[in-house]
């Protein structure tokens, strides 16, 4: 049986990677379900990268379970513009997080259940980690619809997305995780995961847009706490391992050392942005000013997250062209980034001829210009 | 000399010169051959000699050139044949070593990092960005260093990557050490004992960073940072910073007391964004003719009334720092030397007198130095000023300032203290005519009216002036109304709109 939640133990990590077999019964199959206290995307995900790296999967899986507080996932190779709205998870205090997986965009929160099955390459299957999932929805409540797709989706009902799936593969270990809605903000999902960004173009991995539900919706007596217990006690029988889950903290170096330095890593504008693949900007705004609406088109490259190329066409005169081609020196090089581009553009206005008529104008431009990032 | 020594004696005992000729010829092909199975570093064995005229696949040890293989991508599971090869981290010319990241390629959901199996230098990529790349099929050229010595090689064709662990164990006084061989190459390179290293790998394996970090220990050098935090927030105090430059943290080299082979490299990059805005805005900025004025101020009293201050502001929700009274003190004294918020026209024909104090506060963040304002001054209470500040502060750390807090600004404090420091020289901010740097509050001992030597609460102002509209003696004026203020906080109460 799995011991309620007040029972599960704490114990040393790096006794169990150090000397495998000490603290386990000693079984061919071994494996071992962990649990992390944090809710930080950032370390969560440096968890997985610190597990994928570090630990010695020859004899033993690793079943991962975790949560995090509000935050946007995208996938290893997506381009966080196309995938959702900036703006608002600015203006929400949102993270972003760039995952090292594969697949597409989602929105995390404490109503959805994150879980990730560590393997030996040669191990990897998705479909039977997910048919795990299954298994302990179904013996939790024998009358949940739920399947799994070839896409490796998991429906409720045939028709609403409740898991999406993703996984890496390095070396010698590889991973599959995947996300299970119980108790999602469905709002704040819908809207954060819709960018209003125009004119991208990017060979960057797209989202596939789903109709998701929660769990509880169906079920008004599941929780987020249910689930893991369901899921860790399937997992523990398949694998014929102790039910006991392992809580750590992923900001223990003493238990997993260098892991701070994963985290810091994930959480790099270098890491975050730098890592989209190169995308084109092609858009056009009007901008109303005094007594007149002006056209402006815009067009850039970004490559690592940094306007390689940028073209503004603007009114003639509207502006003085030298400092026009000012700001496109400027930008070019310079991050796409809404805080970069302002403080670079007022940095600018401090050499400029002091017109307020000049600055409100160059303000008016700048302004349009930071929506676009 | 394609031939290893021994070889070659037993070539020229035996064997006919046309032999000879058809090994060269065996050897010029080999580049487009492709490798089955192997054995090392070789010599022939005598098969090779009775069937000479067979195509015979093998290696000798050349010394010339290296041989080139072609290394296929590997079998990725559950029956994927095709995947996008999405990064590549290495170019061709680049050398690599074993178990070195070459790309990230994409296949439904999973993202695979492809690992070199040679050290070697890459040939060739046989494809691009966004391109398919199919399992099986050559993926990158290496051109393996044969004289180096390889480890043994596995299949290089479908079968599933090989589970044992691919390192190779080494006695070092009766200890075993775990080390890759390219990582064994590097520390041989550098002459240094791997039983010296500590390991971070698993099993203590010693990983290429360890070798480095054991290096870095050795010379003092400065490694190559790790991708900063930049999203990190700067320090959350609620006193702010430099008007300087910002000097990144960095570490005092320790003094080397032997000959270290020393790795480390120059490593340039271009100036871009941000920090180009900063060159043009300080290389105007270093046109006008500075002048400096330095004082010392008595803060006993306003470190005293802050602490009365400070429960009621947080009452309201508003952290109270000393930044507000230095700030409205300014003001004040603006409205007697208007001069000091005035601005000069670039042809130096009109001196603008501004009629808002914005006054600027410089924060250092992890961008570096920005000046947002607070408008206005002149029509605010202490109490707001100390509200619009934190309202700056949480923006600015949050990498969230727009436009209108970041331009507008009319005179700028930048509180240095915060960092360390008494005196500083700043620069002043175009279109701006002045500027002050405050250093941090001392305790030293001071004389009183009786002779007395009192605890006096001690910061040092230097102020920075253009000396094309600004003289010396309104400067110093301007200041000590300044001083004034804050020495006697209860005299702003007599000059408060």
């Amino acid at each position: 049986m799995v011991l309620q939640s007040s029972l599960k133990n704490c114990l040393q990590l790096s006794c169990i990677l150090r000397t495998p077999k000490a603290g386990f019964r000693s079984t061919t199959s071994g494996g071992l379900i962990i649990q992390s206290v944090s809710n930080d995307v950032y370390q969560n995900l440096a968890v997985e990268d610190w597990i994928h790296d570090h630990m010695n999967l020859e004899n033993r899986q690793v079943l991962f379970l975790w949560r995090n507080s509000p935050a946007v996932v995208i996938g290893r190779h997506q381009n966080p513009w196309q995938e959702c709205n900036l703006r608002l998870l600015r203006q929400k205090n949102i993270k972003l997080a760039r995952r090292r997986s594969g697949g597409g965009t989602v929105y995390h929160d404490l109503g959805n259940i994150n879980l990730t099955f560590f393997t030996t390459r040669k191990k990897y299957e998705r479909m039977e980690n997910l048919k795990v999932v299954v298994k302990a929805l179904k013996a939790l409540r024998p009358q949940l619809d739920v399947h799994v797709t070839d896409r490796y989706d998991i429906l409720l009902g045939r028709q609403y997305k409740i898991s999406g799936t993703a996984a890496k593969l390095g070396r010698t270990t590889a991973y599959h995780h995947c996300t299970l809605l119980c108790n999602a903000d469905k709002f704040v999902l819908s809207s954060v995961l819709k960018s209003p960004y125009k004119g991208l173009k990017s060979n960057a991995t797209p989202s596939v847009p789903a109709s998701v539900k929660n769990l509880f919706e169906e079920d008004p007596s599941l929780t987020c706490e249910m689930l893991l217990d369901a899921i860790a006690e399937e997992y523990a029988t398949q694998h014929h391992i102790d039910h006991r889950i392992t809580l750590i903290n992923p900001a223990d170096e003493a238990v997993l050392p260098g892991i701070n330095n994963k985290t810091k890593e994930l959480q790099t504008w270098e890491w975050v942005y730098g890592k989209t693949p190169k995308f084109s900007v092609s858009t056009c705004f009007n901008m109303v000013y005094k007594d007149s609406v002006l056209d402006v088109k815009v067009d850039m490259d970004v490559k690592h997250g940094r306007i390689e190329v940028c073209n503004i066409d603007l009114p003639e005169q509207w502006l003085p062209p030298a400092l026009c081609s000012e700001l496109v020196k400027s930008l070019t090089g310079s991050k796409f980034c809404p805080n970069e581009t302002t403080t670079l553009a007022t940095t600018l206005l401090r050499v400029c001829p002091q017109d307020d008529e000049l600055h409100s104008r160059w303000n008016l431009l700048c302004e349009n210009m930071i929506m676009l990032m | 000399v394609l031939f290893s020594g021994s070889s070659k004696k037993i070539i020229s005992k035996f064997y006919s010169f046309e032999l000879l000729e058809v090994c060269i010829h065996r050897v010029r092909s080999c580049s487009s051959i492709r490798f089955i199975k192997s054995k090392y570093v070789c010599v022939f064995d005598k098969s090779a000699f009775k069937f000479s005229h067979q195509q015979r696949l093998f290696r000798t040890s050349a010394v010339s050139c290296g041989q080139i293989v072609q290394f296929k991508l590997s079998d990725i599971g559950e029956g994927i044949t095709e995947v996008t090869v999405k990064e590549w981290y290495i170019k061709e010319g680049d050398s690599v070593s074993q178990f070195d990241s070459i790309c990230e390629v994409q296949s439904d959901k999973a993202s695979v990092t492809i690992t070199s199996r040679y050290d070697g230098i890459i040939r060739k990529l046989h494809y691009n960005l966004d391109e398919i790349a199919y399992v099986g099929k050559p993926l990158v050229d290496i051109e393996i260093d044969a004289s180096k010595g390889v480890a043994p090689e596995e299949d290089v064709v479908e079968t599933p990557p090989m589970s044992h662990e691919e390192h190779t164990h080494q006695e070092i006084k009766g200890h075993k050490t775990l080390a890759t061989p390219a990582v064994r190459r590097l520390a041989m390179e550098n002459n240094i004992k791997l039983s010296e290293v500590v390991g971070t790998g698993k099993d203590n394996r010693i990983l290429k960073e360890d070798i480095l970090n054991y290096l870095a220990k050795q010379t003092g050098a400065i490694l190559p940072p790790s991708p900063k935090a930049e999203i990190i927030p700067p320090l959350p105090k609620s006193e702010t910073v430099p008007a300087a430059p910002k000097d990144k943290a960095r570490k005092i080299p320790v003094p080397v007391s032997r000959p270290i082979v020393f790795s480390g490299k120059d490593k340039t990059e271009p100036i871009t964004g941000f920090h180009k805005a900063m060159v043009k805005t300080m290389s105007a900025a270093l046109k006008i003719p500075h002048f400096g004025y330095c004082d010392e101020i008595d803060l006993t009293q306003l470190v005293q009334l802050r602490e009365e201050l400070k429960p009621l502001a947080q009452i309201r929700g508003v952290k109270l720092s000393f930044m507000p009274f230095f700030i409205k003190a300014a003001s004040l004294g603006l409205l007697q030397y208007p001069i000091l918020n005035a601005s000069l026209d670039e042809s130096c024909q009109n001196v603008t007198y501004k009629a808002s104090h914005n006054i600027g506060v410089a924060m250092d963040t992890e961008q570096g130095l920005i000046v947002p304002n607070v408008k206005n001054v002149q029509v605010c209470s202490v109490f707001e000023i100390a509200s619009e500040l934190n309202r700056l502060q949480s923006l600015g750390s949050a990498g969230q300032l727009g436009t209108n807090d970041l331009t507008g600004g009319t005179f700028t404090l930048s509180n240095i203290g915060t960092i360390g420091g008494t005196y500083a020289k700043p620069v002043i901010l175009p279109p701006e005519v002045a500027i002050g740097a405050l250093g941090k509050i001392q305790v030293l001992p001071r004389f009183n009216g009786k002779g007395e030597v009192f605890k006096a609460q001690i910061m040092n102002v230097s102020w920075s002036a253009d000396h094309r509209i600004i003289d010396g003696a309104t400067m110093a004026r301007f200041s000590n109304l300044w001083k004034s203020y804050l020495e006697n906080p209860a005299s702003m109460l007599l000059d408060l709109k």
